[in-house]
């Protein structure tokens, strides 16, 4: 029974949503003795003002793209992924191991050798847990979790005692060879006479993450397996009268889902630092999940839950660079965000749903 | 190693446990009413910082404490809305428990104090001394050179602040509550067939409610305790994953009160350890990586998950939202 019009459905009950979340951010702000509207117009200026503040949050947004993806993936099997975090990291690895120990002649086959490598290593976290859920009935949120703890002390295990180079001090790898180097938005943009900020570190794997948001939405939405996911994620017991495996299904929904997550690394590790440091996810994981929630699980919607928390991210760095509001901001309105469009969706969508049942009866 | 090493460690796991523990019960009550709860961490953080924050203005621990509770209670009463009030997925509200208190308490910390996101350091009433038993030694020299039965006295069991002895007390109170009143065999059954309890007349909403208040009250001990007895003051992120060690531990004890103080001493050893690299290598002759003991809880839990060391079967109604039937 589809109480509100589609349209209802997908815009209207995100956007109140959003709207509460940012209401309720504007008051934090307030709370701590500063102006919401000042705050708002300084985090616009420095996120989209200039094409160095939209380096930056295109940069971010890549990262947001690929773990938002990999939460909606998993989503669409009613799965909950909370490892995007911990794939990133090992995503993170297996690019460095690409680009430290292959010597690749060109950046565009050391790409292409990086995101099977992360992909691959993201994979096979999230494949750890699949199997323990699918096979033997481990709650996927815990392991999840677990494997995330896991993965940072695999990630400091390796930084710390392999692959730090000899000397050096600070737990990094040595800085990737110049063959891999990625080329930036300014390198993409010249030849066709946009002139793009150097400096910013948005690079080619945004149209990796954009490229991948298209073959998701074909995965999920074109194809045999995706609507095996689909069904499975709406009613279990009718896929597997249905004859849909659950096994496979887990297992499928949850490799794609840790592929996507480490595929991130591709932006911040072989885009960004070109060296793989502790801590290079820096919470993206976990944004994913802020993204898919507001992104409906839809490729589409991911993409613009994205580029908004891109703008949220790189605008709240340029807020505690000018002002005395600490980068935690952001972190409260991804609370936000997730609370109101995940947890609290009900609290938005009945009494929509009571003011279009009204509406309705009036109509007759 | 000698007797005095081993009692140190276990005096340090002591102090490590108790975070845990308490936790571990706080979730013990949510989850056994059929609410999983991954937000534990945040309301210890938050619970925390308002715990510090308010020692530090007024002077006194014990409101500081008032403060912690009531901080971790507010951030249950959100968990109970979502969960309980509006149906919504537990385990999404609990991740955004867990950043709000991540985000928020910086952000306080940095407008009231200005010492980037920590607490100005505590000291005197503003914290919960150490309690010394009478006859008890207090400097290390005089201890060491005691006999093996005044060592254990002085150093194990006298020295702990008073939250040590309360947390100690609330394992056979949840048992009690749990399985010796009718509001906790009601609790119980909440968690494992909520229409059963609603068709005898007994409110649902009612007890998860009063079940997810009880964990915002432990949980608000427990953060506290972080912040004014283990550590003196608040700095960000001081939780460092002790609410996920915590719900380990309480898979790891398949929701059970003393299983959980086992289970939460057994964390609490390995964390003491991880401080004491030199003690392992002495004792079993060879290096044991940090990072490895580190992650040994969490290994621990997806191996006990998984169901190759005996099964742990989680409340059956838990994580489902409760509609009644028309």
């Amino acid at each position: 029974m589809d109480v509100m019009p589609k349209w209802a459905e997908v815009v209207l009950v995100p956007l109140i949503s959003l709207l509460l979340a940012a209401i309720l951010s504007g008051l934090v702000i307030l709370a701590i003795g500063e102006d919401p509207i000042a705050a708002l117009k300084l985090m616009i200026d420095g996120a989209l003002g200039s094409t160095y503040g939209w380096g930056y949050t295109l940069y971010y947004a890549t990262n947001f793209m690929f773990t938002g993806l990999a939460v909606s993936v998993a989503f669409h099997a009613r799965l909950f992924n909370i490892g995007g975090e911990g794939q990133a990291m090992l995503g993170g690895l297996g690019v460095a191991l690409a680009c430290l120990f292959i010597p690749w002649p060109h950046w565009s086959l050391g790409l292409l050798g990086a995101i099977v490598l992360a992909g691959a290593f993201g994979a096979v976290w999230a494949a750890v847990p699949a199997y323990l859920q699918a096979k033997r009935g481990s709650h996927i949120v815990i392991t999840t979790i677990m494997f995330n703890f896991i993965a940072a002390a695999v990630l400091n295990y390796m930084l710390v005692n392999v692959l730090r180079p000899k000397g050096a001090m600070d737990p990094a790898t040595a800085r990737f060879p110049e063959a891999v180097h990625l080329p930036s938005l300014h390198d993409i943009l010249a030849p066709i006479g946009i002139s793009f900020s150097k400096a910013a570190p948005a690079n080619v794997s945004l149209l990796v993450a954009i490229i991948a948001c298209v073959l998701v939405w074909l995965l999920i939405w074109r194809t045999k397996l995706g609507y095996e996911i689909r069904a499975y994620g709406h009613s279990e017991s009718a896929a597997k009268y249905a004859g849909i495996s659950p096994v496979k299904i887990t297992m499928i929904a949850m490799i794609i889902s840790g592929a996507l997550a480490g595929m991130m690394a591709i932006n911040n590790v072989m885009g960004e630092a070109e060296r793989l440091v502790l801590n290079a996810t820096e919470g993206a994981g976990f944004i994913g999940i802020a993204v898919a929630l507001m992104g409906r699980s839809h490729p589409l919607g991911v993409f613009i839950a994205a580029i908004l928390f891109g703008f949220l991210y790189q605008g709240g760095a340029e807020l505690a660079l000018w002002t005395s509001i600490p980068r935690e901001l952001i972190v409260v309105i991804q609370a936000l965000v997730i609370l109101f469009t995940g947890a609290l969706d009900n609290m938005v969508r009945m009494p929509l749903e009571r003011i279009f049942l009204a509406l309705r009866k009036e109509g007759n | 190693m000698d007797f005095f090493t081993l009692v140190q460690i276990l005096d340090a796991t002591v102090r490590l446990a108790i975070p845990l523990l308490l936790a571990c019960l706080a979730g013990l009550f949510s989850e056994r009413a059929g609410i999983f709860d991954i937000g534990l961490e945040g309301k210890m953080l938050a619970a925390a910082f308002f715990s510090a924050a308010i020692a530090s203005i007024t002077g006194s621990v014990w409101i500081g404490l008032l403060a912690g509770i009531a901080a971790s209670l507010f951030l249950s009463g959100v968990h109970g809305l979502a969960s309980i009030t509006f149906r919504g997925n537990q385990l999404i509200s609990g991740v955004a428990i867990n950043f709000l208190a991540a985000g928020m308490t910086v952000l306080i910390a940095q407008s009231w104090f200005s010492q980037g996101g920590r607490t100005p350091s505590l000291s005197g009433a503003e914290r919960f001394n150490p309690i010394d038993f009478p006859g008890a030694l207090t400097t290390t020299n005089e201890v060491k050179a005691a006999s093996p039965l005044m060592q254990v006295y002085s150093e194990l069991l006298s020295g702990h602040s008073l939250l040590v002895y309360v947390a100690l007390l609330t394992v056979p109170m949840t048992w009690w509550l749990l399985y010796r009143t009718r509001f906790g065999l009601r609790l119980r059954a909440v968690g494992e067939n909520p229409a059963a309890v609603d068709t005898a007349g007994v409110s649902v909403v009612g007890l998860r409610y009063a079940a997810v208040g009880i964990c915002g009250i432990l949980c608000g001990i427990a953060g506290a305790y972080l912040s004014t007895a283990l550590q003196a003051g608040f700095v960000k992120d001081m939780s460092a994953g002790r609410g996920f060690i915590a719900l380990a531990a309480l898979i790891f004890a398949k929701w059970r009160p003393w299983h959980a103080l086992y289970a939460t001493f057994l964390f609490g050893l390995f964390q003491a350890l991880e401080l004491r690299p030199d003690v392992i290598e002495a004792v079993i002759g060879m290096k044991v990586q940090g990072q490895f003991l580190g992650a040994l809880p969490y290994i621990m839990t997806v191996v006990i998950l998984a169901g190759f060391v005996g099964k742990a079967i989680p409340p059956r109604a838990g994580g489902e939202p409760y509609v009644k039937e028309r």
